[in-house]
């Protein structure tokens, strides 16, 4: 991957997200079945294989193209207080670290690939953990993201599963960001929209400059990677399940979002 | 892996979270750098409540540091002791594991730091 050069692919440049190859328009089922029945069976393993090992191989060049923060979620952090004890859950490159050195975050990602450039950003921490198995004492933290995370799982449950462990770390009163990809996105250069198949593989492209090439070696490869689009009211559905309280809710830039909280009826250590 | 990361982490493995055991994790051979980090008072002071104190306190021995105060300062305390300020940001802020493990007193597991980062992977027994 070192010999990436990003110069080749632009952030933001179309050329380095290719439609999917999954087609969302004929009404065949067929790819999206074959995805859930795979993804069923061992959903952790199916997610180590069609999340975790591409974002380590697509690692530096991911990360090149990662820096622009979302408005909703920059001013989620700037609303914290100083002194604030935060978490930022699957936090890729660390981009959102940036935003408020007044707060202190603990910033947790399963690739060890993309939690080397999060731990560039002070004064904060980075760890590698697992959305569904964090390393944190319960109740205790004032705010936490998940930006760009709860729609790599792979089953309903687990889903409803990773919601539930993000409450788990708030305090009383703390407040969690939830952000996810949409179905909802007919304006996108995807297009993909109500209706559409929910459970896709999306290609990463990832191009090489010609004076690293091989021989005869192309010069891109592409990644695929799996993604559960959320549709309008799915997020809420998984803030109830997890007996959390959405306070509120939005979309933005082809994203649903949740700012939720515990709620009355919130069980600690609690099988969904 | 900062000092003060340290007090708001315990073992992954969910068996453990509700025993006292699990917290604060032990540090095993670990190998200290010093980073250079801004100083913040505003910060440390207001986040200095949520740090459990005596968890810091058998931290810090187990990383060779001397023994701390058996209560953590006040904010009055902190405003009017700058050297008792620089401290505390030294030992919470800058002071960094670079290498070694981090274990759970209830379950044994050892959590490896590498380069700085500390892994909190389980292996699929744990999990």
């Amino acid at each position: 991957m070192e010999a990436t050069s990003p110069n080749t692919a632009p952030p933001g440049s179309t050329n380095t997200i290719q439609p999917p190859s999954i087609s969302q328009q004929d009404g065949n089922p067929s790819n999206s079945s074959t995805i859930q029945q795979e993804s069923s069976s061992n959903p952790a393993q199916y997610e180590e294989q069609h999340v975790h090992t591409v974002y380590n191989e697509i690692a530096p060049h991911f990360s090149s193209t990662r820096y622009k923060p979302w408005p909703i979620v920059k001013t989620f952090l700037q609303s914290q207080p100083p002194g604030s004890l935060g978490l930022d859950i699957g936090c890729g490159n660390g981009k959102y670290l940036p935003i408020n050195p007044s707060v202190f975050i603990i910033a947790s990602d399963r690739s060890s690939g993309l939690i080397k450039f999060a731990s560039q950003h002070q004064p904060h921490s980075a760890i590698i953990a697992d959305t569904l198995a964090l390393p944190h004492p319960r109740g205790k933290f004032d705010f936490a993201i998940c930006i760009a995370v709860v729609h790599h799982l792979s089953t309903a449950k687990r889903r409803r599963q990773a919601v539930h462990a993000i409450l788990e770390t708030l305090s009383g009163k703390g407040k969690a960001l939830i952000y996810a990809w949409a179905l909802e996105q007919r304006d996108s250069r995807r297009g993909w929209d109500e209706g559409s198949e929910q459970d896709v593989m999306v290609p990463w492209v990832m191009k090489k400059a010609k004076r690293d090439l091989a021989e005869g070696e192309k010069n891109e490869t592409t990644f695929q990677r799996y993604y559960h689009l959320y549709r309008k009211g799915e997020m809420e559905e998984n803030v109830e399940a997890a007996r959390g309280v959405v306070v509120e809710a939005g979309y933005e830039k082809d994203n649903w979002w949740v700012i939720c909280s515990r709620g009355k009826g919130f069980e600690e250590g609690k099988e969904l | 892996m900062k000092v003060l990361t340290l007090n708001f982490l315990t073992c992954a493995v969910k068996a453990c979270k509700t025993t006292s055991a699990s917290f604060p994790l032990v540090p095993k051979e670990c190998e200290l750098v010093s980073d250079t980090i801004a100083p913040n008072p505003t910060l440390l002071t207001n986040l200095l409540p949520r740090v459990d104190w005596p968890a810091l306190g058998s931290i810090a021995v187990a990383l060779g540091f001397p023994s701390l105060s058996p209560l953590p300062p006040t904010p009055a305390d902190l405003e009017n002791d700058t050297k008792m300020m620089a401290d505390l940001h030294t030992l919470l802020l800058e002071t960094q594991i670079s290498e070694g493990s981090l274990v759970c007193a209830n379950c044994g597991h050892e959590y490896k730091v590498k380069e700085g980062i500390a892994n909190f992977l389980l292996p699929n027994h744990l999990v």
